[in-house]
């Protein structure tokens, strides 16, 4: 952490992009405290569904490894805090790690054979890993329950549980309050890990690997070992963000954990802005709370399926069908996903009261990602 | 025996769906370096629509077939034209999310349009069978092999003996010599995204045949046909065929003996066979059996 300022308040004045960090984190924690149980569960999903394409965005977006064998990470942390956490009876505080870290030995084995390559041949492979997976999870039933699923833990560690909420002498936090806060802070040490990751030597290398592999391998970066790296990141946060996600539906399938759900999250890392720190969270608000959105307006929208009308496209259709155009209207007119839409507006409104020196700034080399 | 030679020959015929499936992958990824995405949902458009020719407005089977082509075809040529043009030079990545992009809207248009219930392909042949040396082959199965394989040496033919085969064969080499010499790159790829139509709709309704059904989500047969592609070598079209045939044959008789055989191999195994042994062949040769190994430049 040795990017941030001694003293954290120091330099918000002149850094608005540490200031408007600092806004983002203290409407996070206030946030459960506005919304009601349904916005708050769809909110616990959004942050799971973020720490997950956060990993993906390690991989594909700053390494440059086509993947669509996340959902199996997923299902490896789902199924390892599920196992440890019910079976073994173990405490959260070590399933939920757990679950991380058996996911990235996979991830490491998996990277063994991905070392042999390259961009589409990886994107297939990997969706062997998702048929592989699930075929294993039906048929390890002492693990997985089989094709009928298991359930998970609430997480708790010895006499706490989440399951009766946290009462601080008049505040009180409800079990989703909790999941909440958990996600939140997950997420949170992921973003600062995959901020300094990128202001690291490891993460330069990632970016030379993405960037032009052979011209990277020439001038000395250890190619395999920056993919294997990558690979182990983000099966440790697949990991960890799987647990989360069955422990929260409290409930998983081996069926749950299909390739729909991979491509999901690369549209996540896509929409959101492959390689920017935020894109994972933006685009996770996009496609998870999206649907849950049109889910809740169905009856008032036109042409959609719910409430008294029986006909009309289902919501589930709806949502599909909306996030396939909006993947396809970014990459054609906002390659840089939700992220780069934003510094885009954002100088828009900077160029208006701008100084003629600013105005001298390459924007490429101001803009992140 | 008799049990083995119908198995053979039902993955003979789910190996040549798969081979006219591949031979759809091939023919976009030699036009434009990408893999369709999408492939599985046209397939599954395809389908649907000849299907719905025959039961909602009655014509007969070969003509709602042709219909049924032609529209699909006309699909892949609309999404060319109005989406991919705009994506020529942009990297690799970006034009095979946009294929998936394609993919999730075509899936869930055709879910909302045709219903996900599955029904009958509508072909003439049903459940009826034909003796062959004492053994009681499905007709639709017969016609299955017999229309892949002509569908496959008429596109030998095309890709070797006309001008637009010479045009697709010269942009697969080497895309911007190509152009230099004036072929038209937008009706290359107009016509490889034409063909993909074709063959995906081909592949649909054979593919719906008995004991099969069609609905939107037969589209999830190309998940099982990526291991073809990569198995023969995603460049070469005798790899695709090959690996196809391949990859049905393994198929169909893992799904008929291993449960006997090697029943601690569990349920669902031949799901993940095809994986598996595209896992080993890659690992040995990182470019299929057929395909070849780009040379790299800095």
């Amino acid at each position: 952490m040795s990017s941030f300022p001694r003293s954290a308040l120091a330099g918000l004045g002149r850094h608005p992009a540490r200031l408007s960090t600092v806004l983002v984190v203290i409407i996070g924690i206030l946030l459960p405290f506005w919304v009601d149980a349904y916005w708050l569960s769809t909110l616990v999903f959004v942050l799971v569904a973020a720490l997950g394409a956060l990993g993906l965005d390690v991989l594909t977006g700053r390494t440059g490894q086509i993947s669509l064998g996340h959902a199996f990470f997923l299902m490896v942390g789902a199924y390892t805090g599920g196992y440890l956490g019910v079976n073994l009876h173990e405490s959260a505080l070590f399933w939920i790690p757990a679950a991380g870290i058996v996911a990235g030995l996979l991830g490491a084995v998996a990277a063994t054979t991905a070392m042999r390559l390259r961009g589409l041949y990886l994107g297939i492979v990997t969706i062997g890993l998702v048929y592989i997976g699930q075929w294993v999870a039906t048929n390890w039933t002492t693990v997985s329950g089989g094709s009928g699923g298991r359930t998970l833990a609430v997480p708790g560690n010895g006499t706490f549980s989440f399951a009766n909420g946290l009462h601080l002498g008049s505040l009180s936090i409800t079990e989703n309050g909790l999941y909440y806060y958990t996600a939140f802070v997950l997420l949170a040490l992921g973003m600062m890990y995959v901020h300094n990751l990128g202001h690291s030597r490891v993460g330069r290398n990632m970016a030379a690997v993405r960037d032009r592999e052979l011209a990277a391998a020439v001038l000395g970066v250890n190619v395999a070992r920056t993919k294997t790296t990558a690979f182990i990141v983000s099966s440790i946060m697949a990991g960890v963000a799987g647990a989360m996600y069955g422990s929260f539906l409290s409930f998983v399938t081996p069926g749950q954990f299909d390739l729909l759900l991979s491509i999901q999250y690369v549209i996540i890392v896509v929409v959101g802005g492959l390689g920017a720190l935020w894109g994972p969270l933006l685009g996770a608000f996009f496609v998870v709370g999206l649907p849950a959105l049109l889910q809740n307006e169905a009856a008032s929208l036109p042409f959609l399926e719910g409430g008294t009308r029986t006909t009309g496209i289902p919501v589930t259709d709806a949502t599909d069908l909306l996030y396939g155009v909006l993947l396809i209207v970014f990459l054609l007119v906002e390659p840089r996903g939700i992220v780069g839409l934003a510094h885009r507006i954002g100088s828009l409104v900077r160029r208006r009261r701008a100084t003629p020196k600013e105005l001298g700034v390459v924007p490429s080399l101001t803009q992140e990602g | 025996m008799k049990t083995f030679a119908l198995q053979l020959f039902s993955g003979l015929s789910i190996g040549a769906v798969y081979a006219l499936i591949a031979l759809g992958f091939t023919v976009i990824f030699r036009a434009s370096r990408i893999i369709n995405f999408a492939q599985g949902e046209l397939l599954a458009l395809g389908a649907l629509l000849t299907s719905s020719l025959i039961s909602a407005h009655g014509l007969p089977f070969w003509l709602a077939f042709l219909i049924g082509a032609a529209l699909t075809a006309a699909a892949g040529f609309a999404f060319q034209t109005l989406v991919l043009r705009f994506a020529v030079g942009k990297p690799d990545f970006t034009i095979v999310m946009l294929t998936l992009g394609l993919a999730t809207v075509l899936a869930a248009a055709l879910d909302a349009g045709f219903g996900a219930y599955p029904r009958s392909n509508g072909d003439p042949w049903g459940s009826s069978v034909v003796h062959v040396f004492g053994l009681a082959l499905l007709w639709v199965q017969v016609w299955t092999i017999v229309t892949a394989v002509v569908l496959l040496v008429a596109f030998r033919l095309f890709n070797k003996h006309t001008k637009y085969g010479l045009a697709m064969r010269s942009t697969a080499a080497d895309t911007e010599a190509a152009v230099a010499v004036g072929i038209p790159l937008r009706r290359v790829h107009g016509s490889a995204w034409v063909l993909a139509g074709l063959v995906a709709c081909v592949g649909g309704v054979f593919l719906g045949g008995f004991p099969n059904t069609v609905s939107p989500s037969i589209s999830d047969v190309t998940f099982f046909a990526f291991p073809a592609i990569i198995l023969g070598g995603i460049d070469s079209t005798t790899g695709a065929v090959v690996g196809g045939f391949i990859i049905g044959v393994v198929q169909q008789l893992t799904a008929g003996y291993q449960p006997t055989y090697a029943a601690f191999l569990g349920q669902d195994f031949y799901i993940a066979a095809p994986y598996i042994v595209m896992i080993i062949v890659l690992l040995v040769r990182p470019y299929g059996l057929f395909g070849s190994r780009p040379a790299e430049r800095l």
